[in-house]
């Protein structure tokens, strides 16, 4: 019953998502101030009604409801709690049911939040979104419905993909999806802007959070998907290029983008129409990603069974959205003025340069991502591009957006001193290379590109945080503290973003002085690693509560004794009879010994793959600190969301809706 | 500078990037991709010794066998022709005989290929497009292993 409520919700929503696409878009372009103000209780109603949806379905699978379809493909009555529901979204028409309610949230968000905006504008861009809703909704109804029910209810559920069975896939999709479904509301907002014809200062102050907030959520799902590939699949990476983690990146790297431009928009109002660009360009890529990990069109482990019918659909919706936004684009974007001139050295001018290396990694990502379905269209060739392509095309563009990276900081508006910003920061260059000289020497050699990497990363740490400093030492050494405190929060946080890169830039470089070993060992054994034993000490079979393991038991010892027991182990999952592996780790500081068995055969011997990873953790913890300084950003008074008129309407009772 | 030269300079350096950009990812994609070739496709000597490519069949029943320090043989095979693939590491989870399997390697001067990388997917039920279409071509592709669970 409470699922065909679910499914009954789900239609309502969709008959919502029409009417508000519609009558407020019709309202704000004719100046009807009572038609577009449906729009933000029409966004709530639909995100309530997707909301009630989505707790449909989990309380199918709570439950373990195996008369719904989705349920008994997707679960098992053994299953721990967290993973009946984490399996939610654990699969397709969940997953895609998850995006929807994501969608909503944020019409729904910037209904509630941004009712300070002009009638007009908030109508409009609450329409754009419905629409996005509307098409997506209607997908989930006709080709992907989550709540269809079985003739003959089984007893009991096929599972979920063991590897899906982690932690971490409670927090993965949902975080990505909060990101780049989150770029839909800058979208909405840039096609109502065109719509309008308003398109100035104000629009990028309205932007700017919501950018912001998809942009952190964006963030900490690539590093949160990046560190569960790198434990849970067994290889000790941390991203392999595959295309279904290409189409998250695509749309951070344009979001970053976006990010940089629309405070060129704010602070000088220049760049309007290419922030706008960035901003369709954003979410078109969004929707790419969506249609590339859902329509199964390219080999990716991501992949789930597949079904053409749904990669038709989602392939019409992004010629729609994509094409019609584009259409709007060129016969709008004509009618902006032009901003505020400025020196090509200047903040504005680095700004520019941010945007641009941005942009042109993007589309080395994009031909990296999409070639091998071009050639396979024109010519049947299969090929595969991987690491090796991105490696040559994305690193060489990085390397001077990074280098410039400090120097920006230190430009000032319209006209900057460049041989300033350089004296400034030599300090800094040479205490990175002398860092990374010494911390090399330590770890024994490598090679020279991993040393000018550590170097480029310690640099980008010292140049971010010189600025600090140089802000609270001016003007002599009383009231540090003081000053240090009265630094502006958005500037703290952009000092910290780009100390964020830098340690990332650190964590990957150092991958280069890991230490692999792959080999056979039988009980009783010991073996080295980097500057540790390693001995097996037995191996033993043990059940959990809805698989079998087998566990090879380790331990680990330094110079002067036994420090850790390591028990990687080889399970095999009763529902789907299917084998996984579960990895290891022994953390030291900021590295890890990372330890995956293979094959166990007769005779006790097991397969070994042994890591000793040296300052891996920064390749997640830099990310971490980036959407941290996102956050600290946004709690900034002068980009809160409405914050001008927030106090305001808090003191007047509203009245219940 | 002019507002004309200031608007010069920038847009020269935007070309310069995009220049250099261009004859980058053309470089990279000449050089740096893979392609993939089917056991027939290699019999029929569409692969070229030492060229790094992909190859993709099943795992031929009863063709594994292992070696001290973790080498592994084993053939894949589309149905028509066979590949002997040699592999040194720990073999993915998935892995198994009748399996779909896509290994990344090159092939040596007798014929034999000699894998770097052996990929295995997420799925037990899914099966790399590659193996499919090219079971497919020999006609030895049975629908139902391919279709959703």
């Amino acid at each position: 019953m409470i699922v065909e409520a679910g499914h009954f919700a789900l239609v309502l929503a969709f008959a919502v998502s029409l009417f508000q696409a519609s009558v407020p878009l019709w309202g704000a372009l004719r100046g009807d101030a009572v038609l577009a103000r449906l729009a933000s209780r029409a966004a709530i109603a639909q995100f309530l009604l997707v909301a009630l949806a989505f707790a449909a379905l989990t309380y199918a699978y709570l439950g373990s409801d195996f008369s719904v379809a989705n349920v008994f493909q997707n679960s098992h009555s053994l299953k721990p709690l967290l993973y009946k529901w984490s399996g939610v979204w654990g699969n397709h028409e969940g997953s895609m049911l998850l995006w929807v309610l994501i969608l909503a949230l944020f019409g729904a968000a910037v209904a509630v939040f941004s009712r300070n905006l002009a009638e007009d504008v908030l109508g409009a861009t609450l329409a754009v979104q419905a629409m996005i809703a509307a098409a997506f909704i209607a997908f989930l109804i006709f080709t992907s419905n989550p709540f269809v029910r079985m003739s003959e209810p089984p007893f009991e559920g096929r599972d979920l993909n063991p590897v899906l069975q982690d932690p971490g896939l409670a927090i993965h999709p949902p975080l990505l999806y909060l990101g780049y479904v989150g770029f839909s509301i800058v979208f909405s907002f840039a096609i109502a802007g065109l719509l309008l014809g308003r398109v100035d200062a104000a629009f990028a102050r309205m932007v700017r959070p919501w950018t912001l907030v998809a942009w952190i959520a964006l963030t900490l799902g690539i590093a949160m998907g990046s560190y569960w590939a790198y434990y849970e699949l067994g290889w000790g990476g941390f991203w392999f290029w595959d295309p279904v983690e290409n189409a998250s990146l695509m749309p951070w790297l344009t979001g970053t983008a976006l990010l940089h431009s629309a405070i060129v928009m704010e602070k000088r109002a220049a760049l309007k129409t290419w922030t706008i660009l960035l901003a369709i360009l954003t979410f078109s890529l969004s929707l790419l990603g969506t249609f590339l990990v859902r329509s199964g069109v390219l080999t990716s482990v991501h992949a789930f069974a597949v079904d053409p019918e749904r990669g038709l659909f989602i392939l019409m919706i992004l010629i729609v959205f994509i094409g019609g936004s584009f259409a709007l684009f060129a016969a709008r974007a004509g009618a902006m003025e032009s901003g505020a001139l400025f020196a090509p050295i200047s903040r504005e001018g680095a700004l520019v340069f941010n945007n641009l290396f941005l942009s042109v990694a993007t589309l080395a990502v994009l031909t990296g991502t999409l070639y091998p379905l071009l050639l396979e269209a024109l010519t049947g060739a299969k090929i595969s591009v991987g690491a090796p392509f991105f490696n040559l095309t994305v690193v060489p563009l990085m390397v001077p957006l990074f280098l410039a990276i400090p120097i920006g900081q230190k430009l000032a508006w319209k006209r900057g001193d460049l041989a300033g910003a350089l004296s400034r920061l030599w300090v800094s260059a040479i205490a990175g290379l002398m860092g990374a000289a010494l911390l090399v020497y330590s770890l024994r050699g490598g090679p020279v590109v991993a040393l000018l990497g550590i170097a480029l990363g310690l640099y980008l740490v010292l140049g971010a945080l010189d600025d600090l400093l140089d802000r609270a030492l001016r003007g002599g050494n009383a009231q540090i503290l003081n000053r240090l405190f009265g630094i502006p929060r958005s500037l703290v946080a952009m000092t910290l973003a780009h100390a964020g890169v830098g340690l990332m830039v650190i964590g990957i470089a150092a991958t280069a002085f890991e230490t692999e070993k792959i080999i056979s060992m039988k009980p009783g054994e010991t073996t080295s690693l980097g500057a540790y034993s390693l001995t097996l000490e037995a191996i033993g079979p043990e059940s959990g509560p809805n698989y079998h393991s087998i566990v090879a038991r380790f331990s680990l010892r330094d110079g002067a004794g036994p420090i850790a027991e390591l028990k990687p182990s080889k399970r095999v999952y009763t529902g789907r009879q299917m084998p996984t592996s579960e990895v290891a780790r022994h953390r030291y500081g900021l590295s890890e010994i990372y330890l995956a068995i293979g094959e166990t055969s007769e005779g006790g011997r097991a397969d070994l793959r042994a890591y000793d990873k040296p300052f891996v953790l920064l390749i997640w913890l830099g990310p971490l600190l980036m959407s941290l300084a996102g956050l600290l950003s946004l709690s900034d008074r002068r980009i809160r969301v409405g914050a001008p008129h927030r106090r305001i309407r808090a003191s007047t009772p509203q009245p219940a809706e | 500078m002019t507002r004309k030269q200031k608007r010069l300079a920038v847009i020269g350096a935007i070309g310069l990037v995009l220049f250099a950009a261009t004859g980058l990812i053309l470089f990279a994609l000449s050089g740096q991709i893979a392609f993939f070739r089917s056991p027939s496709d290699v019999v029929a000597g569409k692969a070229k010794t030492g060229e790094f490519f992909r190859l993709g069949g099943l795992v031929q029943p009863g063709s594994i066998t292992r070696e001290e320090g973790q080498v592994v043989h084993f053939a894949v095979t589309d149905g028509a022709q066979v590949v002997k693939v040699v592999y040194r590491g720990l073999l993915p989870d998935l892995f198994r005989e009748g399996q779909g399997v896509v290994t990344e390697g090159r092939l040596d001067a007798g014929g034999l290929f000699s894998a770097t990388n052996v990929l295995a997917k997420h799925d037990e039920n899914y099966m790399p497009r590659e193996v499919s279409d090219a079971l497919k071509q020999q006609g030895h592709w049975r629908d139902e292993k391919g279709s959703k669970p």
